[in-house]
C-alpha cells in the first residue's frame, strides 16, 4: 500500500519530543527509546493505534506490512527481553506490549479497524441512529415470524417442507445481501482513503467525509442485524 | 545472570532441562533416567519423591500421592466425580484441596513443590551450582487459578518462577530450534492428565500462537482407567472379589493398566497380569490393540472437538496447517496418531522424544529470558475469556480468549447510591453467558470516597501478563490516586498462606534431607550386597573359611542396618563389609589379572 503522501512520522516525533525521558530527563527524540540513555519509553496512552503501529489513518492496510511492524515492535517491547532490566523498565515493557497487542488486534480485522476509526473520527457524526432501516426491519420481523412458525409445526409435514423451502430461499437472499454489503464497505474504504490522500480542507471535502462515515456506520449496523438473523436461520434449518 | 532452568512439571513425570552451547539438554538422574515420577510418598522416615516414592504406590497407597496436577487450582467440588479413583484422602480448606498424609494435610502446590525441589536438587548436583530461578510449563488450557497454583508451588520450593509457559508452545520452541521451521503448525499435546491443541505461525524467529484449546481433565489417567475398570469388573465376575476394598491392589491394577497400554503401542497383543488378594491366585487376561482402541476411541474423539475449535478461532482450515507436531506420552498410541493424521491430513512429526520435548522447550525459553537466545520470541495467547459479573448474573467480557498476551482492558466504575463507599467486583474466566457457568477467579471490593451517586470514577485495569496470570489495579480518575487491591482468589492460596508454606518448607527441609540420605544409603547398601554376592559366586573358593564367615557376618550387619532408619549406621556397616571383603577383592583382581595376562600370552603366541 502506498502511504508516502502522508507523514505520521512527523506528528509522532512531535508528540514524543514534548516529553522527557523518565530516566535521564533529557528530551526524548528517539521513537521508542531515549537516544541518550537508550531506556525504553512508555508509549503514550493518547497515541492512536494507527500511529502506534506507524500507519496513516487509512482503511486499506497491507496485512504483511502490518504484521512485519507488529513483529518488529514486539521484539522491541516484549517482557521476555526485559528480564535483566530495572523494575521501571519491566513495567513500561509490559504496558507497551499490552498496548501494541491491542493495537495490532484492532487494525488486523477490517471491521474492528473501521469501527475504531469511526470512533476516532466521530466528532460530527455521533448522532447516527442505531436501529435498522424500515425495510430491513420489516423483513427481519417477518422472517422471525416464519422461523417461530417453522419451529412449532410437526416434523415431516407438508407445512414444514413448504416453510423450510421459504426459509432456505430467504437465507440465500440474505447471504447475497451480506456479500453486497461487504463489497459496498470495501468501496467506502477506497473512497475514504482517496479523500484522505487528497488532504483537502474545503467544505465540499468535509461534507464528503461526513457522508462516507455515515454510510460506513449504517453498513456496519445493518451488517450486525443481517449476520444475527443468518446465524439464527443456519442453526434452525441447518 | 544466574542460570535459569526449564521445568516440565507433569501429571505423571517431571523433568528439568538447561541450555548449553545453544542446545537444550535434559538433566539425567541416577541410572541416566531423565524422568522423575511425579509421586510423593509419606514414609515412616519422612517424605520421599520420584522413583523410590513410586514403589510406595502399592505398599502404602493411602499415603502416596500421584497425579497431583489434576488438583492444582481446584476445589473439592470440581473433582467430585473422580474422588473414588484416588486412594489418598482429600479434604478442602478455603476453596483449596488438601491432601492428608499421615498427621498433616498438604495443598497441591505444596506437594508439587516437593517434586520441584527434587528437580532442583538434581539440577544442582548435575551443574554443581545453586539453582534459584526457573521457567515452569503448564497446559495451555490452564486457567488463572491453576497457573497461580503452579507459581505458588515454585515459590514454596525456593524457586523464583520467572515465567509460566504453555506446554505446546514450549514444544514448538524445541522443534523450531531444531528444524528452523516456517509456516503454520499445529501442536497436539496429549499427556498424563491434560490435553492441549495450539495453532502457531512461525516466521523469522517469531512464534505467534493464533489459537489454543484443550481439556485440562483428559489424559493418560483416563485411558488407563478404561482398562482398569475392565479388569476390576472381570475380577469381580470371575473371582467374586471387589478390588475396591483393597487400595493396594487397586494401585497395582492402575499401574498394570498403564504398562499394558504402553506395551500395546508397540505390540498387537499383550497380557495383563495381577496377583489377587486373599490367596485367590492370579488374574491374567490377553488384550489386543484393537480391544484397547475400542475401549479408548471415545476419549481420543474427545480431543478432536477442541482441535476444530482452535482451527476455527485461528480462522483456518486443516488445509492451512503445514506441519503437525505430537507431544506427550499418549501420542505414542497408534490410534491417536491415526486420528490426528485423519483430522489434519498430514503425517505428524514425532522426531523429538514426546516425553522430553516440553522440558527442552522450557530450557530454550529460560535461555531467552537470561538473554542468551535473542533471535526467538514467543507470542502466546490467553486460552480463556476474562470478564466481570454484571447485573442479572451475566458475564461481561473484557479480554477475549486467544488474545495475545500481555493483554489489558480498562473498565470505569461508579456508584448508584449517594455516599456509597464500595463497589464489589467479581472476576470470571470462561466462555459461557452466565456467571454460574464460568470459573470464578477472584472477588474484591473497590473502595470509593463517599460522594453523590455517579460522581466517583474509578478506573480498574485488568492486565494479563506474559505468564497468563491476571493482575488488577485501580485508579481514582478524579484524584489520580492509585488504590491497592486485596484480591481474594476463589480457588487459590492467599499470599499469607504461600508465605507460611515457604516457611514450613524450610522447617521440613531438615526432615526431607534425612529421608533422602536414608534412601540413598539403602540403595547403595543394596548395590554393595549384590556386588558381594556376585564376588562370592566367583571367588568363594579362593579365600579362607575365616574370611568367608566374616564376610557373611558383615553382610548380615548391613542387611540389619538397612532395615533401620539411621543412614549413618548403614554407612558404617557398609564400611565394615568393605573391610571384610578386602582380601576377596584382591584375590579376584589377581585372578582376573592373571587370566588377562595368560590370554595375552596366548594371543602373542598364536
Amino acid at each position: 500500500m502506498d502511504h508516502h503522501t502522508y507523514s505520521t512520522a512527523g506528528r509522532r516525533e512531535l508528540q514524543m519530543a514534548r516529553s522527557m525521558c523518565w530516566h535521564c530527563q533529557s528530551e526524548v527524540s528517539g521513537e521508542y527509546f531515549c537516544e541518550r540513555c537508550v531506556k525504553v519509553q512508555p508509549v503514550s496512552k493518547e497515541l492512536d493505534y494507527f500511529t502506534c503501529l506507524g500507519f496513516p489513518r487509512r482503511l486499506t492496510i497491507d496485512q504483511r506490512q502490518l504484521e512485519g511492524k507488529f513483529y518488529e515492535l514486539s521484539r522491541a517491547f516484549h517482557p521476555d527481553f526485559y528480564q535483566n532490566k530495572s523494575v521501571a523498565e519491566q513495567t513500561i515493557s509490559l504496558g507497551n506490549s499490552a498496548l501494541l497487542n491491542t493495537a495490532y488486534r484492532t487494525l488486523r480485522d477490517p471491521i474492528e479497524r473501521v469501527e475504531y476509526l469511526l470512533d476516532l473520527e466521530a466528532g460530527a457524526v455521533k448522532e447516527i441512529r442505531n436501529s435498522p432501516p424500515a425495510d430491513l426491519f420489516e423483513e427481519i420481523l417477518e422472517l422471525q415470524d416464519t422461523l417461530s412458525e417453522y419451529r412449532s409445526v410437526g416434523r415431516a409435514s407438508d407445512t414444514e417442507s413448504a416453510l423450510r423451502a421459504k426459509l432456505q430461499s430467504e437465507r440465500n437472499r440474505l447471504e447475497q445481501r451480506q456479500r453486497d454489503m461487504e463489497a459496498a464497505l470495501q468501496q467506502l474504504f477506497v473512497q475514504w482513503d482517496r479523500l484522505q490522500d487528497r488532504g483537502e480542507a474545503t467544505d465540499q471535502a468535509r461534507a464528503e467525509r461526513v457522508r462516507i462515515m455515515k454510510q460506513m456506520r449504517e453498513n456496519l449496523s445493518n451488517r450486525t442485524y443481517v449476520k444475527n438473523i443468518v446465524s439464527d436461520l443456519a442453526s434452525t434449518i441447518g | 545472570m544466574a542460570r535459569i532452568v526449564g521445568i516440565d512439571l507433569g501429571t505423571t513425570n517431571s523433568l528439568v532441562a538447561y541450555m548449553a552451547d545453544g542446545r537444550p539438554r535434559v538433566i539425567p538422574g541416577r541410572h541416566e533416567r531423565t524422568m522423575v515420577p511425579s509421586v510423593v510418598a509419606m514414609t515412616d522416615n519422612g517424605l520421599i519423591v520420584g522413583d523410590p516414592a513410586k514403589e510406595h504406590l502399592t505398599r502404602s497407597p493411602e499415603r502416596t500421592v500421584y497425579s497431583v496436577k489434576r488438583f492444582m487450582g481446584k476445589s473439592l467440588e470440581d473433582v467430585q466425580g473422580e474422588l473414588a479413583y484416588f486412594p489418598y484422602h482429600l479434604t478442602e480448606q478455603g476453596g483449596v484441596i488438601r491432601i492428608r498424609l499421615g498427621e498433616k494435610t498438604y495443598s497441591p502446590p505444596q506437594i508439587s513443590a516437593m517434586i520441584l525441589k527434587e528437580l532442583k536438587l538434581r539440577a544442582e548436583a548435575h551443574l554443581g551450582e545453586s539453582i534459584t530461578k526457573a521457567v515452569i510449563t503448564v497446559p495451555a488450557y490452564f486457567n488463572d487459578s491453576q497457573r497461580q497454583a503452579t507459581k505458588d508451588a515454585g515459590m514454596i520450593a525456593g524457586l523464583e518462577v520467572l515465567r509460566i509457559i504453555n506446554e505446546p508452545t514450549a514444544a514448538s520452541l524445541a522443534y523450531g530450534l531444531q528444524q528452523k521451521t516456517q509456516g503454520t503448525i499445529a501442536v497436539y499435546d496429549l499427556g498424563g492428565g491434560t490435553f492441549d491443541i495450539s495453532i502457531l505461525k512461525l516466521k523469522d524467529g517469531i512464534f505467534e500462537v493464533l489459537a489454543t484449546n484443550g481439556d485440562t481433565h483428559l489424559g493418560g489417567d483416563d485411558f488407563d482407567r478404561q482398562i482398569a475398570d475392565l479388569v476390576v469388573k472381570e475380577i469381580r465376575e470371575q473371582h467374586g472379589l471387589d478390588l475396591n476394598a483393597y487400595p493396594d491392589h487397586m494401585q497395582a491394577v492402575r499401574l498394570e493398566a498403564e504398562r499394558t497400554r504402553i506395551r500395546l503401542s508397540d505390540e498387537l497383543k499383550t497380557t495383563a497380569m495381577l496377583d489377587l488378594p486373599e490367596t485367590k491366585g492370579r488374574y491374567s487376561r490377553d488384550l489386543t490393540r484393537d480391544q484397547l482402541e475400542s475401549l479408548t476411541m471415545e476419549l481420543v474423539e474427545r480431543t478432536l472437538g477442541p482441535c476444530r475449535l482452535a482451527l476455527k478461532d485461528a480462522g483456518l482450515t486443516s488445509n492451512d496447517i503445514d506441519e503437525v507436531v505430537l507431544v506427550g506420552g499418549l501420542t505414542r498410541m497408534p490410534l491417536v496418531r491415526r486420528q490426528v493424521q485423519a483430522l489434519f491430513g498430514k503425517q505428524p512429526h514425532c522426531e523429538l522424544n514426546p516425553d522430553e520435548v516440553v522440558a527442552l522447550g522450557a530450557a530454550v525459553q529460560a535461555d531467552i529470558l537470561s538473554g542468551g537466545t535473542t533471535d526467538l520470541l514467543l507470542l502466546d495467547v490467553t486460552p480463556l475469556s476474562l470478564g466481570i459479573e454484571t447485573m442479572g448474573g451475566v458475564m461481561s467480557n473484557l479480554i477475549r480468549r486467544n488474545t495475545t498476551i500481555p493483554a489489558s482492558a480498562k473498565e470505569m466504575f461508579t456508584t448508584y447510591v449517594d455516599g456509597q463507599t464500595g463497589v464489589d467486583i467479581h472476576i470470571l474466566q470462561g466462555e459461557r453467558e452466565l456467571v454460574k457457568d464460568n470459573r470464578s477467579l477472584a472477588r474484591f471490593r473497590l473502595k470509593v470516597p463517599p460522594l453523590p451517586a455517579g460522581v466517583p470514577r474509578i478506573e480498574v485495569t485488568f492486565l494479563i501478563d506474559a505468564n497468563g496470570i491476571l493482575n488488577v489495579s485501580a485508579r481514582d480518575v478524579r484524584t489520580g490516586d492509585t488504590q491497592s487491591l486485596a484480591v481474594k482468589p476463589s480457588y487459590g492460596l492467599s499470599d499469607d498462606e504461600v508465605e507460611r508454606m515457604i516457611g514450613e518448607s524450610f522447617k521440613f527441609a531438615a526432615d526431607d534431607l534425612k529421608a533422602r540420605q536414608l534412601i540413598e544409603a539403602r540403595t547403595e547398601a543394596e548395590a554393595i550386597l549384590m556386588a558381594t554376592e556376585k564376588a562370592l559366586k566367583q571367588g568363594a573358593h579362593l579365600v579362607t573359611e575365616e574370611d568367608l564367615s566374616s564376610i557373611r557376618a558383615a553382610m548380615a550387619a548391613v542387611e540389619a542396618a538397612k532395615s533401620g532408619t539411621d543412614h549413618k549406621a548403614i554407612r558404617a556397616k557398609m564400611a565394615g563389609l568393605e573391610t571384610a571383603t578386602h582380601h576377596l577383592a584382591e584375590v579376584l583382581m589377581d585372578t582376573s589379572l592373571k587370566e588377562a595376562l595368560e590370554n595375552k600370552k596366548l594371543s602373542e603366541i598364536t
